[in-house]
């Protein structure tokens, strides 16, 4: 083994702003390999591709090609070098043809005046029929996705690649389609191209790769050839870590109280099937799963803010009749959004008016006239209540810092008395001491009564402060952990499908 | 740890006028500050008559800024307003002549313009299409109709009752009545949109329509009424136009939804929706009415007028972009 690899990481730390998210990590990628890369959400996977790629600059370390190091100062520099990254998200002129698209890197790096458009397709066409029949005149928008992401990987072939990255190809596939791009894959590497895979579904690396490194928070834990390695040794590598962090007290058990929130039967036809969920007063109920799984989907749909085909939703007891969100607000059922900036609170605005967004009929007066007394009064106590450390209630949302953004978010849900809030990634992005205040208060809420269910991607979230975990997996529910098996290594175990014995049991435990 | 909350006492409550109180401070500034120089510049410009003669050219138009400010906020724009203005006046002015009294024809043009406002925002709300090319399209639609209605040439409604001219041409105690009407609209909105619960929502679906429905409201429904609200605003305006002139012209209003969308902006709206007040705007519309009575006064050739007033614009959407920047 002292041939020189053909990319390989020395000492690379990335950080933004204090957040660290590689720390002196290393990586080596071989001639002819495919080398998956795995870790948590957040461990560190896509910033390493992004620096590779030339999307994002190392603060320190060195990336070397074929032995020489070389700085990666663009995406059009990393073409010259041989190097193709497919992206998790598709990223494809929807408007364009397929063959247009393909060329579109290389005609980047080719700068000729004018287009050649029947060259443009009959080579286009040869590289796609390497993947699969797709015409290439077809534009993008009318494939299905699995095919649009088999044109993003023949877009990356064109470039001549010598390193191709491919971050979780397989998330918007079926598994028929996964098997043909696992084929192709195989093909590549047999052509003498070395694959960097990112997955988190443990049997597809198992099947495809030759090694396997692992990541985690940020730092470089091993590398293994796949025959030395296990399913069960790989997560373990990726979850090991202390738990640190402090967590409210538990419910003690046998404790949970009447039956608050039953979920029978739900499906929206696309998205995930034949849901069921039940949360008792007083407890916390975790979601986990993968993301894109189909969580927020289930959540959203639960509170009426996606239509659903069939299924129902009784909140204590009765059955309700959702048509749209604000059913469920009155009924006592709402919604925390995970995109806090995008659709949690209204930045520009001040913090009253953000608090009392949800029920504004409980502020106005008989003339349609809004209590300007009665908002600042409730703003007030809540923003009090949940420690927001804000100038005034008169100050914009955007002058507060991500976890205070998050306080008013809940304060605005506090607002209505709801019976049952969901809270979709309640702590994303924000401090730890914040974290640590919102999950107090969550278990506050939770022995006062209201029902709480969170959905998280991180593991130390939903085993420390929920009492039971549902780990949803490609829009079914995989299994429910109580208590006593909560677990990370359990949880990604449901989360992404390995299956080994003592997994099964439980699993058939849980489903019976 | 500076936790500082303010007693709910209601002591400085300004809320959302305080947002966009420095804008506010700033234009009136800007505004004195040209009047001050305009009053040594030239004789005429501090008279009562010079002052009268702004107002008037002002209030009309002003009553349609009042639409397109809160069209503006809830994130959407109007460009068909100065053909809604013509529409409106072509048929009241039309159904008057066909034997209707002056008041009902009113009525009913301010009528049709609210439903060409409906017409957008079905398009807008149900179709989906934005409200930039929806209004695009109706403002060329609406002028066609305007000229078919009264085949190219402009109806002469010298006969309409005294009663009714008042309105544009007649005055109480010295005070027009069209400044009149335009100050009341003003006050009502201005009040309404700093205090109704349902002007709120217009707030919130402007400023993140996302979060808005996250809310449980009801944002399409939000869009639909303000865009109609808008041209029902217009609709009103041209009626007090054709009480003024005592004719309806089937080309009046072209390119005044330009001057209209610049007020609004120089007083402070912001095209990306969820910010912007009535007060300022009217603002924005005195500012331009004083630049172009100064250049007039100062005897500018009216070629460069324009171009000042596109100056201004473009200054005061720099400004807002900068200190947009900034905050962010």
């Amino acid at each position: 083994m002292t041939e020189t690899p053909i990319l390989e990481i020395r000492g690379l730390s990335k950080a933004f702003g204090p957040v660290k998210a590689l720390s002196d990590v290393q990586f080596s990628l071989r001639r002819g390999e495919i080398h998956a890369l795995c870790g948590e959400n957040g461990a560190g996977k896509s910033t390493l591709m992004n620096m590779i790629a030339g999307v994002l600059q190392p603060d320190r370390g060195e990336i070397l090609i074929d032995g020489t190091a070389v700085s990666i100062p663009s995406p059009a520099a990393a073409q010259r070098l041989g190097i193709a990254l497919v992206h998790q998200e598709i990223a494809l002129c929807q408007d364009a043809t397929v063959a247009e698209n393909i060329y579109m890197a290389a005609i980047n790096a080719r700068r000729a005046p004018l287009m050649n458009f029947n060259k443009l397709h009959a080579d286009a066409q040869k590289v796609m029929d390497l993947l699969a029949p797709i015409p290439v005149r077809t534009k993008v928008a009318d494939l299905s996705i699995s095919n649009q992401q088999l044109v993003e990987i023949a877009k990356a072939l064109t470039l001549d690649c010598k390193v191709l990255m491919l971050d979780e190809p397989t998330a918007a596939l079926t598994e028929g389609e996964a098997q043909r791009l696992f084929g192709i894959v195989r093909g590549l590497r047999d052509r003498g191209i070395s694959v960097v895979y990112i997955s988190h579904r443990m049997a597809e690396i198992f099947s495809l790769c030759n090694r396997i490194t692992v990541f985690r928070d940020g730092h470089y834990v091993a590398t293994d050839p796949i025959a030395e390695s296990s399913p069960d040794d790989v997560v373990r590598k990726m979850v090991g870590r202390e738990i640190t962090q402090l967590y409210p007290d538990k419910l003690a058990p046998l404790e949970p109280g009447r039956l608050l929130l039953s979920v029978e039967g739900l499906s929206d036809g696309d998205r995930f099937a034949d849901v069921n969920l039940q949360l008792r007063a007083g407890e916390i109920l975790g979601i986990g799963g993968l993301i894109g799984a189909g969580r927020s989907e289930i959540a959203q749909t639960i509170c009426g803010l996606r239509p659903a085909t069939s299924g129902t939703v009784a909140l204590d007891g009765t059955v309700l009749r959702i048509r749209n969100y604000s059913d469920a607000v009155k009924a006592g059922l709402v919604y925390l959004s995970e995109d806090r900036k995008g659709s949690g609170v209204f930045l520009d605005m001040p913090i009253a008016a953000n608090v009392s967004a949800l029920d504004l009929g409980k502020l106005t007066g008989s003339l349609g006239l809004l209590d300007r007394k009665a908002e600042d009064r409730q703003a007030t106590d809540l923003t009090k209540r949940l420690g927001v450390r804000m100038a005034g209630i008169d100050a914009r949302v955007s002058t507060l810092s991500g976890g205070n953004q998050q306080k008013v978010a809940i304060a605005r849900q506090l607002s209505i008395d709801p019976k049952v809030i969901i809270m979709d990634e309640p702590t994303r992005g924000i401090d730890v001491g914040a974290k640590v205040e919102i999950h107090r208060l969550l278990r506050q809420l939770a022995a006062k009564g209201v029902g709480i269910v969170v959905i998280s991607s991180e593991l130390p979230e939903l085993i420390g402060l929920c009492d039971r975990v549902m780990v949803v997996r490609e829009g079914r529910i995989a299994g429910e952990l109580g208590a006593d098996e909560l677990g990370e290594e359990a949880i990604i175990m449901l989360a992404s499908g390995v299956q080994n014995s003592s997994n099964q049991e439980k699993q058939a435990q849980n489903v019976a | 740890m500076h936790a500082e909350i303010k007693a709910p006492d209601g002591s400085g409550r300004i809320n959302f006028a305080r947002l966009a109180s420095m804008r506010e401070a700033g234009l009136i500034v800007i505004i004195l500050a040209l009047c001050i120089a305009m009053s040594f510049a030239s004789p005429h410009f501090l008279t009562w008559g010079n002052f009268r003669a702004m107002l008037m050219s002002f209030s009309i138009e002003g009553i349609v800024v009042v639409g397109m400010t809160i069209l503006l906020i809830v994130g959407g724009i109007d460009l068909s307003v100065g053909s809604v203005v013509c529409f409106s006046m072509v048929v009241s002015g039309a159904l008057f002549l066909a034997g209707l009294d002056p008041w009902t024809a009113s009525l009913i043009g301010i009528g049709v313009s609210a439903l060409i406002g409906a017409a957008m925002g079905f398009f807008v709300t149900i179709v989906g299409l934005n409200h930039f090319i929806t209004s695009l399209a109706a403002m060329v639609i609406v002028r066609g109709l305007c000229l078919v209605i009264t085949k190219g040439t402009p109806l002469s409604l010298f006969t309409l009752p005294p009663a009714f001219k008042a309105i544009g041409q007649g005055s109480f105690h010295g005070l027009p009545y069209v400044i009149i009407i335009f100050v009341v609209v003003v006050a009502i909105f201005d009040f309404l949109l700093r205090r109704a619960t349902a002007f709120r929502k217009v707030f919130y679906t402007g400023s993140n329509e996302k979060a808005a429905q996250f809310s449980g409201i009801k944002t399409k429904q939000v869009k639909f009424w303000v865009t109609v609200l808008c041209s029902t605003l217009a609709g009103l305006a041209g009626v007090i136009y054709m009480a003024r002139f005592g004719a309806a012209t089937p080309t009046f209003g072209a390119g005044m939804e330009l001057n209209i969308i610049a007020a609004a902006v120089i007083g402070g709206a912001s095209l990306n929706g969820g910010s912007g007040t009535i007060f300022g705007a009217i603002l924005g519309m005195a500012l331009l009415s004083v630049v172009t009575s100064s250049l007039i006064l100062l005897d500018v050739s009216v070629y460069w007028q324009d171009m000042i007033k596109g100056c201004i614009l473009l200054a005061a959407v720099s400004i807002d972009h900068f200190l947009h920047r900034k905050k962010s």
